[in-house]
């Protein structure tokens, strides 16, 4: 038996999933330290279901925790930034087009050291070792307790931010040390950027996961705890702890992963209906369909993988605009939002959404459809239509395959989906929708993800992807999974112009289904245990 | 004109991204240093090309290399400065003003720095009107100019002068050294008069680049659709005087391979509610679109896939599944049409089987 957790913004919801169902779930109030909240709601889980802590193989959280603490630029750590590229890349430093006020709370002392590989593997200088070694003594000096490490093309051969990493241990034992080939791929300014958001959240980081695990152990479960990222795979408490910047996106991945989940649909689109907008993701073999545009996090461009999501304006929320004539009706933007319960005619307020004249036609029940005007037939129609067809509209800009798909709606709001939405094969309502967030990160897999650049002419083609192949694999088996069910879920290969000979960037996932902890081996467990 | 803002500065780091035509490469980091010099130097000086003596030298310039190198090698800034000023001491005089060697893509903004270090200002004028993959395309060696002296710098302070008899074999070195310093390099070349600048380059494309860009934010900004202020802003330049949104749908195919150092490939678009299909041949930049069996715009016109909401360029290295996109085609300046410019630059240029039709005669021809 597994339990899923997510530490939303309002609430923090639980699930306990055995046997590929969902025996229980909760929803408790997010608490300020993150730890209690889940207290409560694992608790509730354990004594509501009437099992043993001990029965409890894995812990799944996913949080939105430190995308907050970016975005609210709290409790930050100061950073100190080594780049290691020089005399490459001097023309624009660390922190360059970051938000001013960002750049005064975190930025600590930044070097520009000489280092760095081409793209063809040379060197574009020797690491200068007692550079990176005087560079972290003067971070020691200023108390800086944290310190990025970025090098160009570290995708590709990570060695020198390794050695260098080696080198401010022994210089400045207490830093925690973020090294840009474990946070994004192949983009310095954008993985700097993460690394450098990475590092600023070293000391939160460290309280939280401790704090998580007191929990768990106050609860008396000893199973390994695991965290979701970004791209709805796990990585284990210790490694969460050191790059908590991998888990910030986590929130939409697991809302599209728990509705895969719960509905049996693998591909399909999901439509997530709240009180403002209705967003809308692609699932491709259970995993949701990635965006290609740049991340803004709190300010700061980044590269991670995110869901491509579409939001629309249209809610549960959402406002009607009558016009002089039935024909002259407009559907949003606005919306009343949080207000719902409020500003409804529904619940005796005086303005009109879409749930009023939902509820009204008969398509769902709940507050009082006598408060709500009466429109006539023709108008309601109307209305109903023209959000029908905002929908459609919108699974019609998602989808890329012809034909009709099948539609997972959920969301507070997912009355306002007809069964006969036009684009759909058919429109699945999950039970259990309203956490799926915390279904997503329960069920979630291990998972591993490489980036390299090679040269097909030196390296053949066959050999690089079985190389690539087997690394990400015994990476997913080191995290934890099993070596059965370790596999290699999406590969993408593109050509580039203007080099020399057949090169490709190569990227690939790895996925893995968790192991027993029983089975586990001794180095997944210490992974999965970082305080204790 | 003096640019004092970097808000003019991300208008023409937007302008130039549609023109390349989807290549160029993703102007972000050339803006990123362009606003660096501007926080240093205060402001950047424009000139038009009817404000130049006859007699000034001017030095185009612009990188050289491979897109995704130039996003993990970063330039160390002085490259562009010791090329400029071996140039100058090759020949015996002062560069009075620099210019892009291409509009298109982040090489539109490289020579602002430049600039602003040598305190001389840019030139409202480029050497393609566009982005094209290689050297020897620029109008200068259409209209007969040699590239050379030309002088090829990098981020390790390494200076090669490059002196050829003609711009094809200056190309192939150019090239070659640019791979063997690590895939990106700084290059000047086709250094010109005041008077060969009137006569060859592509007049006032800088100051559309910027209109372009400005009405893309503008529009943005009132809440309006940016392609249409696009349409009319390229329309108002005189130098792009046809244009038009294309197709409207999302990316439900993309091939890729590599074909004599050129990233190739073919991107299919599938128009939302089932209108149909256009496919996108390119070759670093977009070449031909074609929808139902039918050419609606070919090379040297500009063809450029953008996202349909924010009307953001997206470069053809970009190009990814399930976008929703328009594809936005303009009319090519006129000089890049005559039969001798199409000889380098239209679609028997780039291996295609047909000769070159323009995108209004194109598309005229299919509303009626």
């Amino acid at each position: 038996m597994r339990i899923g957790v997510d530490v939303g913004g309002t609430n923090t919801d639980a699930v306990l999933i055995a046997g590929g169902r969902v025996i229980a779930s909760t929803k408790q109030p997010t608490s300020a330290d993150v730890s209690s909240g889940v207290t409560a709601a694992v608790g509730a889980i354990l004594s509501g279901a009437g099992v043993s802590a001990n029965d409890i193989s894995a812990v799944m959280i996913g949080t939105t925790h430190f995308t907050n603490a970016l975005v609210e630029r709290d409790r930050l750590d100061r950073v100190g930034i080594m780049r290691l590229a020089s005399p490459s890349g001097e023309a624009l430093p660390p922190l360059t087009a970051w938000p001013e006020a960002l750049v005064r709370r975190i930025a600590g002392a930044t070097f520009l050291l000489p280092g760095g590989y081409e793209v063809d593997g040379r060197e574009i200088a020797p690491l200068d070792e007692a550079a990176v070694r005087a560079a972290a003594l003067e971070c020691r000096a200023q108390g800086i307790g944290s310190i990025a490490v970025s090098c160009a093309f570290a995708p590709i051969n990570t060695a020198m931010e390794e050695r260098a990493a080696a080198i401010i241990a022994d210089a400045h034992p207490d830093a925690h040390v973020s090294l840009s080939h474990n946070v994004g791929r192949l983009g310095l300014i954008e993985r700097e950027n993460g690394t450098i958001l990475n590092a600023a959240l070293a000391s939160l980081t460290q309280h939280v996961m401790a704090s998580l695990e007191n929990a768990l152990a106050a609860l008396g479960i000893p199973a390994p705890l695991y965290i979701s990222q970004n791209d709805g795979t796990l990585i284990s408490a210790a490694e969460a702890a050191r790059y908590p910047v991998l888990t910030i996106g986590s929130g939409p991945t697991n809302s599209m992963r728990g509705a895969a989940f719960l509905t049996g649909v693998e591909n399909g689109i999901v439509m997530d209906v709240g009180g403002t907008t209705c967003d809308i993701g692609v699932l491709s073999n259970g995993y949701p369909r990635e965006s290609s545009i740049a991340v803004d996090i709190g300010g700061v461009r980044t590269n991670f993988r995110m869901p491509d999501i579409l939001a629309i304006g249209l809610g549960g929320g959402t406002r009607i605009h009558l016009g002089e004539t039935t024909d002259d009706v407009t559907v949003g933007p606005d919306s009343v939002g949080f207000r719902l319960t409020q500003d409804a005619f529904l619940f005796g307020g005086a303005t009109l959404t879409t749930s009023d004249v939902a509820v009204a036609a008969g398509k769902a029940s709940f507050g009082d459809p006598g408060l709500v005007p009466a429109l006539s037939p023709l108008l309601s129609a109307g209305i109903l239509r023209r959000v029908a067809d905002m929908l459609a509209d919108g699974i019609d800009r998602m989808k890329t395959q012809s034909g009709d798909v099948t539609i997972i709606a959920v969301g507070g709001g997912h009355f306002l989906i007809d069964d006969d939405l036009k684009g759909a094969a058919n429109v699945v309502r999950p039970e259990h929708a309203s956490v799926a967030n915390a279904v997503g990160a329960a069920i979630a897999q291990i998972g591993a993800q490489a980036d390299r650049i090679i040269d097909y002419d030196t390296e053949p083609r066959a050999a690089a992807l079985e190389d690539m192949r087997e690394m990400l694999l015994a990476r997913v088996v080191a995290a934890g999974a099993t070596r059965e069910t370790a596999e290699i879920v999406d590969m993408d290969e593109v050509f580039l112009s203007y080099l020399p000979g057949r090169s490709a960037q190569l990227r690939m996932k790895a996925v893995g289904s968790l192991a027993d902890a029983a089975s586990l081996t001794a180095e997944a467990l210490a992974e999965a245990r970082h305080v204790h | 004109m003096f640019i004092d803002d970097a808000a003019v500065l991300a208008d023409l780091a937007s302008g130039a991204a549609f023109l390349g035509s989807g290549g160029g490469g993703d102007p972000y980091y050339s803006l990123l240093l362009a606003e660096a010099a501007l926080a240093r130097c205060g402001r950047f000086e424009v000139v038009s090309l009817a404000d130049l003596p006859e007699d000034a030298l001017l030095a185009p310039c612009g990188w050289i290399g491979a897109p995704t190198v130039s996003v993990e090698k970063l330039p160390n800034g002085g490259e562009a400065v010791s090329g400029l000023r071996r140039l100058e001491e090759i020949m015996g005089k002062p560069i009075d003003a620099v210019l892009p060697i291409e509009i298109g893509g982040g090489n539109g903004l490289a020579p602002f720095i430049s600039a602003a270090e040598l305190g001389i200002p840019v030139v409202d004028c480029d050497g393609m009107g566009r982005a094209f993959p290689e050297s020897q395309m620029a109008i200068f060696n259409i209209r007969g100019l040699s590239a050379c002296p030309s002088v090829l710098t990098a981020a390790d302070g390494s200076l090669s002068v490059i002196e050829t008899g003609d711009n094809v074999t200056h190309e192939r070195i150019a090239r070659a050294l640019s791979v063997s310093l690590g895939g990106i390099a700084h290059m000047v070349e086709y250094p010109l008069s005041g008077a060969e600048a009137k006569a060859h380059a592509v007049p006032g494309s800088v100051s559309a680049a910027i209109a372009i860009g400005r009405a893309i934010r503008e529009a943005r900004t009132r809440g309006e659709d940016p392609f249409d202020a696009l349409g009319a802003a390229l329309e108002a330049t005189g130098l792009y005087p046809h244009c038009r949104s294309l197709f409207d749908g999302k990316i439900v195919d993309l091939e890729r391979e590599t074909r004599g150092g050129f990233s190739v490939g073919k991107v299919t678009i599938e128009g939302f509610g089932g209108g149909g299909r256009m496919e996108i041949e390119f070759q670093n930049e977009n070449l031909v679109a074609e929808s139902g069996g039918r050419i609606l715009a070919m090379v040297p016109d500009i063809i450029t896939v953008m996202d349909r909401d924010t009307a953001d360029t997206i470069t053809t290295e970009k190009l990814k599944y399930g976008q929703r996109v328009k594809v936005v085609v303009a009319a090519a300046p006129a000089m890049l049409r005559d039969a001798r410019a199409l000889s380098f630059v239209g679609p028997r240029a780039f291996g295609m089987g047909f000769d070159y039709q323009p995108v209004e005669a194109l598309n005229e021809t299919e509303t009626a």
